[in-house]
């Protein structure tokens, strides 16, 4: 019997290392029909900001090469929604139900924080930093060392669970923004959000999304998180989660030899909604086969 | 109502040029389905598809779990799907969104379909046959080899006929054939392209008429999770996959 429990500290013990990707599960009801979510580490639910946000115009996705473009931009209806309409009903899910949360405005953040602290089953805030897809997405914190130092210190002073961040990739030096987000009081990092691109229709000289660019993701983005994961997970001490373009057991594998103590799914839930709870099953097939007697003994141990 | 995800084995095809009828043969009992919804597929063998093609239910045959998908090539995974040979297992996700609204007995409806967008009205017609109401069919096209298997609508109900060249039925679009200046419905479905959709609509609300219209927004999962779909409606954005894909036309901003 392999271990499965991944403990991320300050109070967030995952069952088994596999989460769901903000964005790309909903709110766990959707996936209902195809994976029994006890069978999951824990799920992300959309990016919630403080106030109700509309989102981008359509079209908001472009397939790529092994991968799509979107730029939803935070459609959402607002954190006392999610308390009043969504927690009753995910909060007795026999899984970890995250909530992750952006803002505009340091303050949003923090005000934010302080109503998701009072949640009694929401275990833990993944902090997203890193939307591409809104002017004020909070990505202008979490592309600059003193950006992110700001905002996770003052979410800190006010969130007394688990606090992950999101970071993104659309930065220089990724590594560094880690330091700081660790720093200022960070429990954990995730990584990575979407790549930003962009997609044009040659034939209608347009750009194929409403607002031009989006983020990248799908399997196509793998290699860059993987090589981000590892750079982070060499630089820091807390835990990190990695995620980008996991589609199968093996992709999962890597991402915690190159570092990561747990994994998120994301685009690849859109191509088969059954994927997470069999990447569960298949790492613990792994441990076995390769004679792990705790899926925690995978992180970071690359033969390199 | 429980959506599966499922591998279905291609048992026959029948060609109509640019378009392919696929009959998918699933391993164990068809869920309920009801006419209007949809399924994703996987196209395998395809390396620029990536995500699954939402497409419309054609048909269903719940006595060889079977169902039907009127396939139209627009792009490398359509094309992809309308060459796999038969006995290939086809991945599919079903049953997707919400279906046409029934009509009350005694309601007169009418179901107007361009161009591919004939396809989920084929079921919606024969389920309304079997339940002893009389659908009117209204179907247009660019010219008459785009009016598929229109023998086999014309079983379901009275049908009429435009084409934009004239060479079957009325010439010109749906909206402008005879038949709305000479009956009454009491409602009105359309699935087409959008600017068919809309002039239909419109003259719907002119008659006062009740109407659906089933949208084919782009969509990634399916199943309401990423928020590609989004329609705007007057309750602000929402998933095309998950509160539609039939829409009642006064829901929309058109």
């Amino acid at each position: 019997m392999v271990n499965t429990t991944i403990d991320l500290g300050r109070g967030l013990v995952l069952r088994n290392p596999v989460m769901t990707a903000s964005g790309t599960f909903g709110y766990g009801e959707e996936y209902a029909d195809f994976v029994d979510l006890s069978r999951l580490g824990g799920i992300i639910v959309k990016g919630t900001t403080l106030h109700p946000r509309e989102g981008n115009p359509y079209p908001r996705m472009a397939e790529t090469p092994s991968g799509m473009l979107n730029c939803v931009g935070l459609q959402n209806k607002g954190v006392q929604y999610f308390i009043d309409t969504i927690y009753p009903r995910v909060k007795d899910f026999d899984t970890n139900v995250l909530l992750n949360l952006s803002g505009s405005t340091l303050e949003d953040y923090v005000i934010g924080a302080e109503m998701v602290n009072e949640l009694e089953k929401i275990p833990a805030i993944e902090l997203n930093v890193s939307c591409p897809n809104v002017k004020q997405g909070g990505m202008a914190f979490g592309v600059t060392t003193t950006g992110i130092s700001q905002v996770v210190s003052e979410v800190r002073k006010v969130y007394h669970k688990h606090l992950m961040v999101k970071l993104s990739p659309n930065v220089t030096n990724i590594a560094e923004i880690a330091l700081a987000a660790e720093a200022a009081g960070a429990d954990s990092v995730s990584l990575i959000n979407t790549l930003m691109g962009m997609a044009i229709d040659a034939e209608k000289r347009k750009p194929k999304l409403s607002v031009i660019t989006g983020g990248l993701s799908g399997a196509c983005v793998k290699p860059v998180a993987l090589r981000m994961v590892w750079q982070v997970a060499k630089a820091v001490k807390i835990p990190v989660v990695g995620l980008g373009g996991i589609s199968n057991a093996t992709d999962a594998v890597e991402f915690m030899l190159a570092g990561a103590s747990a994994i998120e799914i994301g685009t690849a839930n859109f191509i088969d909604p059954a994927v997470s709870a069999k990447v569960a099953s298949g790492i613990n097939d792994y441990c076995e086969r390769h004679g792990f007697e705790s899926v925690a003994d995978l992180t970071g141990v690359l033969d390199a | 109502m429980t959506k599966q995800i499922a591998d279905f084995k291609l048992v026959g095809k029948q060609d109509f040029g640019r378009s392919v009828l696929l009959r998918l043969q699933a391993g164990q009992a068809l869920p309920d389905i009801q006419p209007g919804q949809f399924v994703q597929v996987r196209v395998d063998n395809s390396p620029s598809t990536y995500l699954r093609r939402p497409i419309s239910i054609h048909d269903v045959d719940f006595q060889k779990n079977e169902i039907d998908l009127l396939v139209q090539q627009v792009g490398e995974g359509t094309r992809h799907l309308a060459q796999t040979a038969t006995d290939t297992f086809i991945s599919m996700v079903l049953p997707l969104g919400n279906g046409f609204t029934v009509p009350e007995v005694g309601e007169k409806a009418l179901l107007v379909g361009g161009g591919i967008g004939i396809a989920p009205l084929f079921y919606f017609a024969k389920v309304l046959k079997e339940r002893g109401m009389n659908p009117t069919l209204l179907l247009g096209g660019k010219t008459e080899t785009d009016l598929l298997r229109l023998v086999d609508y014309q079983q379901l109900g009275e049908t009429f006929v435009t084409t934009e060249d004239g060479s079957s039925g009325e010439k010109g679009f749906v909206s402008m054939h005879s038949v709305w200046s000479k009956r009454q419905f009491d409602k009105i479905y359309v699935c087409g392209p959008k600017p068919m959709m809309k002039a239909v609509a419109k003259l719907a609300a002119e008659k006062d008429a009740w109407c659906e219209v089933s949208l084919e927004n782009l969509m990634a999962c399916g199943l309401g999770a990423c928020l590609c779909c989004v329609e705007d409606t007057v309750e602000g954005h929402v998933c095309v996959c998950k509160e539609g894909p039939v829409f009642n036309t006064r829901r929309l901003k058109w």
